[in-house]
């Protein structure tokens, strides 16, 4: 047996991009050994995925026909089970997504497999497969391992591995989903609030604000030095949460990715993991921080330790 | 009607940390202790319905851990609520987050609790397991990252808001008794008045071993763990350029690398 299985994601209708960089994961992962990459793809009309699946390096897809076409927990967990225990794979990859967090620690504890999450690289030392992650903020890197497990499921971070390209020609199989009662309901989805509010996602110049801007009273200064040098202003999770500006400008996870930024600056923000995967992949990052340990500027090109009221006092007199 | 909260003692590190001898963890002297800031929200949570109930609503602190995170439990009943548990022995040591819910599933049926809350995740290892893991190990319905929840204590099912990516939510229905993890931003936590950390001090906190909640040694600890920390080291710095100074020269030289890089 052994062999990778890859779970692919999707949303309304579109594959979660993180599937593509999930199977460049187990392209790496497979160097050296001879695995075969499958890739296991549950929906209710799977045929639609397929080919954005047919991929270089991929072996076969494995299409599983599910009651639903939004992500329900319980089915995914019981029919990536179920093809665990008839394939018994030595590696399962997911990505660290909203959807994983709903349901690969169930299929973990429920098969007692070895299983690491937000796992950003890995490596073999013999036939010994080491997980690394990060730990205390990204201070540390931790190697993990799994002593006497031969199935080891791990949730693979966003933004770490570019998306898998090149056309392949897998076999395409199929899988029956065991049939298991869904304990959740969907009603619906609940667009983001944007209306109205510029599109962060567009914006080519950012100023980014975090919780080291203290009170709310404060968010105007930033936003008036964000408009003297004509940069859009954003903000990480703290910010939104308290109201202090809205949803639509938070960038990181569960907000925006700044895809068009080329310049991002940001002010009081240490950089959790979640906020940085939605801008680390800007060219040209300045952080202001009083931290100099702060994990923004192991990312940043530019680092200024600083008071950010001092700093942003003193740069509105370069830009009136 | 008991709501357990599943509430977490993380470690922040000091600066110029160091690794311990054996490779395995930080040095102990560089480790400073707080709650984990989702578990603030999910004890609120549970106090909202608590005091929204007819009074027939429980809401109890549980913890894993050594005998210092009773703080994060009296940190808890400051705000309400009237006893904690707290389960640890030597044993425990080295648990990952599937050992410690095996432990923590233990406590919900000892206690028969009818939900449980737990964090998203926890800002120390960010795993993001363990409430779905407790979930799992008691074969009862979960949904993870929830933001919104409305539910009335005894009804056999809570309707809650999924944050999933970019702003959009899931809006579902979950049957009850669940297991929910709680994301940050469900609510506005409160501050412990000094009357409740007063009163939080003689409040009753029951210790447990593994043993106690008829688990064997290999349930627990590296043995009863999917993973086993085999060394943490520090990565290397980014290449960030630093720029030194007043804030007044701080500032002028970020101005001139601010125009340089948007006129490129």
């Amino acid at each position: 047996m052994g062999g990778i299985i890859v779970v692919a994601e999707h949303r309304r209708g579109e594959l979660n991009p993180a599937s593509l960089e999930t199977i460049t994961a187990a392209r790496r992962l497979k160097q050296g050994k001879e695995q075969p990459i499958a890739v296991l793809l549950m929906a209710k009309d799977p045929d639609q995925y397929v080919a954005q699946l047919k991929i270089d390096g991929v072996d076969e897809v494995i299409k599983a026909v599910i009651p639903t076409e939004h992500f329900q927990a319980d089915i995914y967990a019981a029919t990536l089970q179920a093809l665990m225990r008839e394939r018994k794979p030595s590696v399962v990859l997911i990505p660290h997504s909203v959807d994983a967090w709903g349901y690969a620690p169930a299929v973990a504890a429920l098969e007692n497999c070895g299983c690491a999450t937000d796992v950003f690289d890995f490596k073999y030392e013999g036939d010994e497969l080491i997980a690394i992650r990060g730990g205390y903020a990204e201070k540390v890197y931790v190697e993990v391992d799994f002593p006497g497990k031969e199935t080891v499921l791990l949730t693979v971070r966003g933004n770490t591995f570019e998306p898998a390209e090149g056309q392949g020609d897998p076999q395409v199989s199929s899988f029956e989903a065991p049939e298991t009662k869904a304990r959740t309901e969907h009603t619906g989805y609940i667009e983001p609030d944007s209306a109205g509010d510029v599109d962060i996602a567009q914006a080519e110049y950012m100023l980014s604000i975090g919780r080291g801007i203290g009170d709310e009273e404060n968010v105007e200064q930033f936003q008036e030095l964000a408009d003297l040098v004509g940069f859009t202003l954003g903000c990480s999770r703290p910010i939104a949460d308290n109201g202090w500006l809205p949803k639509s400008r938070q960038v990181g996870q569960s907000g925006k990715t700044v895809g068009s930024c080329k310049v991002y600056v940001a002010m009081g923000i240490s950089g959790s993991v979640q906020h940085m995967a939605g801008m680390k992949h800007v060219s040209n990052i300045i952080a202001v921080n009083t931290d100099r340990e702060a994990s923004i500027f192991n990312i940043a090109r530019y680092g200024v330790v600083a008071d950010v009221f001092a700093i942003a006092d003193e740069l509105k007199n370069h830009f009136q | 009607m008991k709501i357990l909260v599943a509430v977490k003692q993380v470690a922040t590190l000091d600066e110029d940390f160091e690794i311990r001898d054996d490779g395995k963890g930080v040095d102990p002297d560089y480790i400073d202790f707080e709650i984990n800031e989702w578990d603030d929200y999910s004890y609120e949570e549970a106090l909202r319905l608590m005091e929204e109930s007819d009074g027939d609503v429980e809401v109890v602190p549980v913890t894993v851990g050594p005998a210092e995170a009773d703080d994060v439990l009296r940190r808890c009943l400051a705000k309400g609520g009237e006893r904690g548990i707290r389960i640890w022995d030597d044993a425990m040591e080295g648990s990952d987050p599937v050992a410690i819910a095996r432990v923590l599933a233990k406590v919900v049926e000892r206690e028969n609790a009818d939900m449980v809350f737990a964090g998203t995740l926890a800002s120390d290892h960010s795993y993001s397991q363990t409430g779905v893991s407790v979930a799992a190990t008691l074969g009862w319905p979960h949904v993870a990252v929830v933001n919104k929840l409305e539910y009335k204590p005894g009804d056999r099912t809570a309707r809650v808001h999924r944050e999933l990516e970019s702003g959009l939510e899931e809006e579902l229905n979950v049957e009850c008794p669940a297991v929910l993890t709680i994301q940050l931003g469900i609510n506005a936590p409160r501050y412990a008045s000094l009357r409740g950390i007063k009163q939080a001090k003689n409040k009753a906190i029951e210790v447990l071993a593994h043993t106690d909640l008829g688990l064997s040694d290999d349930q627990v600890g590296e043995a009863g763990s999917l993973f086993r920390i085999r060394r943490m080291r520090i990565p290397e710095k980014g290449q960030a350029e630093f720029i030194e100074g007043t804030p007044a020269e701080q500032a002028a030289k970020l101005a001139e690398i601010i125009n340089e890089l948007r006129g490129a």
